[in-house]
């Protein structure tokens, strides 16, 4: 069936909404729950048994993924797994059509695309035995999200009536709210999807050339406007959307990559409460609580729930961490709390500090409504909040003795002497 | 003789233009800051320079090359594990600074005035102590460390910091030149010249004062760097008037435009503004009291007051732009969007109004 997986991994946009934290890296390596955002969607793709070759796309530096690849491969020593960079910022469909020769060597049945920036259960062993049932040429995941999100936000999608999940009409971030049943960023196409970008691709020129269009780069285009949206009206295409009940959420904002830890983290500790990392419940820890072997945490520390701790990391006597993620060399001095945070590498934090993303605000009570659409995850479990709820601490900041940091971001290389709220400090 | 500049670290303070481009090589008056004290270093005979540095990017280690074939200088990096504080980075750079017997200069790389060198070391030599601390005048001299004399004379008595009554108005410009011999007072740690090396070299002393004309600056953020800018300016129109612009746009003087500048002459600038290579700027764009650097375009009809405009950033039309706004690498201001007091990262595009002061991210 499936034999590739097509990871996007962007770059095009320079992932500025995932800032501060891709002012050093991009944002698929960011880690959730112990390992890069990527590697989530990599380790669904490898443990399919019908995927034989992993392919990442996207706009970034060929360097920036070797170490990540190599890693893959030691972990997946018979798959095939590489990087395709594209020459210029091709959008996501424009990417796939430029590597087209590439993707369909080997003649693949169908293969999977997937943006590497959605935090999932990536249910692709479902979806492949769906598409086969339908007998499908394209099927998107499709997941259900509160009826006032979806505006400007998500592609919406509208299947038939009669259950069968055949899309009718889909529309990329709508004016209003046709449907609540939203695009996914999950896709197993078969080569026919070629067809359909070569058309639009002759389209988009022919309006660029005539000055129809502003659009000033006929190679850009992007799958979820100018593909998806024509899938329904072709005759000789079936697409059909595979509804998933499972959690899903976007990682677009800094902030977001919280609730996608607690998600990750949460998913893991359902399906193997003794996966390496995971830290077996006791008075001081509340599960789930990820961290890495060479942390060294004092057995007075209180950790959890929904936290994950890096390399290195040293969590002194008496300090207490909830819903946040901790990366590596970060040293937490004695009696210091962190709530609703993200911390990144070689942070200093000083004794009773108390660096917290709020969840007394507005914008905490509008996220709070949003986890409604958090489903098939225990009942009643806050996940955090959106990015306004969130502290963010970028690498080497230095925060001292007593500090209180609320609701800020702080760019790295800082050094916070003074309490700070609801504050960027550049 | 010998040099160093005290560089330190990540010029935090000068984001976001920092952010994608060292300090020292921001373009200050169209030229990198820290080539305007190398070519003063050179021009007093300075043949090796020394850069203290907290970490070395390798884009500076490049274009250092360039400035040694060019000054015919010796550049050397010398980079501290830990931030040595103002006196440490003597002591790691003992080898340089010590190899012979001349005395040798220390530079902030913040600051910006005229460098007065071949003055400092003609008035170090003649009055025999172990080091000069080159004094500028300041209007509050409550904010700072104020230099006390003895009677009479250049010789430093002591320092005040931060004097509540009137003990002088000469503060430390963050200039020296010292002899080798001080280096033997610094350990090699964490320490600071001005609180810890200079009271010794005052008690004994051996420390004198030297007054700095003209202009001085410390210009480390960005609302400094544009009241720097100024001065410089101001100082260029007296010393070679015939650098700065006198095109059909320039209102109110002190220009300073790149001669690969595209301006289009029914734009009105100035006063005081600096615009770098490659730069257009359109009909009926008015800019003062601004920096443009390198590649920018300002559109037709906008307006740009008291801002930097980073490189390849785009100001567009009826945009306006104001209030210590700094836009970083590869920034859009769409058309008719006001930006008072923006702090814009690279890479943004920015579409809504910004009303006050604010970081966008």
């Amino acid at each position: 069936m499936a034999k590739k997986a097509l990871i996007l991994v962007g770059g095009g946009t320079r992932g500025t909404r995932f800032r501060p934290l891709s002012l050093e890296s991009p944002k698929v390596l960011f880690p959730v729950a112990g390992k890069p955002i990527v590697s989530h969607a990599i380790d669904a793709a490898a443990t399919l048994p019908s995927v034989q070759e992993i392919v990442l796309v996207g706009f970034h530096p060929a360097s920036t993924f070797n170490e990540l690849i190599a890693q893959t491969k030691r972990q997946y020593p018979n798959i095939v797994i590489k990087y395709l960079q594209e020459y210029k910022p091709l959008g996501t469909a424009g990417g796939l059509y430029h590597f087209r020769d590439e993707i369909l060597s080997g003649d693949p049945e169908a293969f999977f695309v997937i943006h590497a920036d959605v935090c999932s259960s990536f249910p692709l062993e479902e979806i492949e035995t769906f598409y086969k049932n339908v007998e499908a040429d394209a099927v998107i995941l499709a997941t259900n999200v509160p009826k006032q999100t979806v505006v400007g936000n998500f592609g919406s999608i509208v299947v038939a009536d009669d259950g069968s999940g055949k899309v009718v009409h889909y529309v990329e971030k709508p004016e209003s709210a046709l449907s609540t049943l939203v695009n996914a960023g999950v896709y197993l196409f078969n080569k026919s999807i070629f067809d359909t970008i070569a058309e639009a691709k002759k389209e988009r020129s022919d309006q660029v050339s005539s000055g129809v269009s502003f659009d000033t780069d006929p190679d850009f285009l992007s799958l979820e406007r100018d593909i998806l949206s024509k899938l329904p009206h072709l005759s000789n295409t079936k697409f059909y959307a595979y509804v998933s009940k499972d959690f899903w959420r976007q990682i677009k904002t800094a902030g977001s990559a919280l609730p996608a830890n607690s998600l990750y983290l949460q998913k893991l500790d359902q399906s193997d409460s003794k996966s390496p990392g995971l830290l077996p419940r006791s008075s001081n820890i509340i599960p789930p609580v990820y961290a890495d072997e060479t942390a060294i945490i004092d057995p007075t520390a209180k950790l959890g729930p929904n936290v994950s701790i890096g390399k290195h990391v040293t969590i002194g006597k008496g300090a207490r961490v909830r819903d946040s993620v901790i990366l590596n060399g970060t040293e937490i001095k004695h009696d210091a709390v962190i709530l609703n945070t993200i911390i990144s590498d070689d942070c200093k934090i000083g004794s009773w500090a108390r660096i917290e993303g709020s969840s007394d605000s507005t914008a905490a009570s509008t996220s709070a409504a949003s986890t409604g659409y958090m489903v098939g995850i225990t009942d009643g479990v806050s996940v955090g909040s959106s990015s306004t709820g969130v502290s963010i601490l970028a690498s080497n900041v230095l925060v001292g003795d007593e500090v209180h940091i609320k609701n800020s971001v702080i760019l790295n290389w800082k050094e916070i002497k003074s309490d700070v709220c609801n504050e960027v400090i550049m | 003789m010998k040099g160093l500049i005290l560089v330190g670290g990540f010029g935090t303070r000068l984001r976001p233009l920092t952010l994608t481009m060292p300090k020292p090589l921001v373009e200050f008056g169209n030229k990198p800051m820290i080539l305007h004290q190398i070519e003063a270093l050179a021009a007093a005979g300075v043949t090796d320079i020394v850069l203290a540095v907290n970490y070395r990017p390798e884009i500076m280690v490049a274009a250092l090359k360039e400035y040694e074939a060019k000054y015919g200088v010796s550049i050397t990096f010398s980079v501290e594990t830990e931030p040595l504080g103002t006196a440490g980075p003597l002591k790691l750079a003992e080898n340089i600074l010590k190899k012979d017997n001349s005395p040798f200069f220390v530079l902030n790389s913040d600051v910006t005035c005229e460098y007065p060198f071949a003055e400092l070391i003609e008035f170090h030599n003649a009055h025999g102590g172990e080091g000069t601390i080159v004094a500028t005048k300041v209007e509050e001299p409550s904010k700072y460390g104020v230099i006390v004399h003895r009677e009479n004379s250049t010789q430093i008595d002591r320092f005040v910091e931060k004097p509540v009554e009137f003990v002088g108005n000469r503060i430390n410009a963050g200039i020296y030149i010292l002899n080798p011999s001080v280096i033997d007072l610094i350990e090699l740690r964490p320490t600071s010249i001005e609180k810890e090396t200079f009271p010794q070299l005052a008690a004994a002393g051996t420390l004198h004062s030297f007054d700095l004309e003209g202009y001085w600056m410390d210009v480390g953020q960005p609302k400094d760097f544009l009241a720097g800018s100024t001065l410089y300016l101001s100082a260029l129109n007296k010393k070679s008037p015939e650098l700065l612009s006198s095109g059909p746009f320039v209102h109110g003087g002190n220009v300073l435009v790149d001669p690969t500048a595209n301006i289009h002459p029914e734009a009105k600038i100035g006063p005081n503004v600096v615009i770098g290579p490659n730069v257009t700027v359109g009909a009926g764009a008015r800019l003062k009291h601004a920096v443009i650097l390198k590649n920018a375009t300002i559109e037709p009809h906008c307006f740009v007051n008291n801002s930097i405009i980073g490189w390849n950033s785009k100001v567009g039309k009826w945009a306006r732009v104001e209030n210590v706004s700094v836009l970083g690498d590869d920034v859009e201001v769409k058309d008719e969007i006001y930006c008072n007091g923006a702090r814009v990262l690279p890479h943004k595009t920015i579409a809504g109004n910004v009303e006050k002061p604010e970081i966008i991210m």
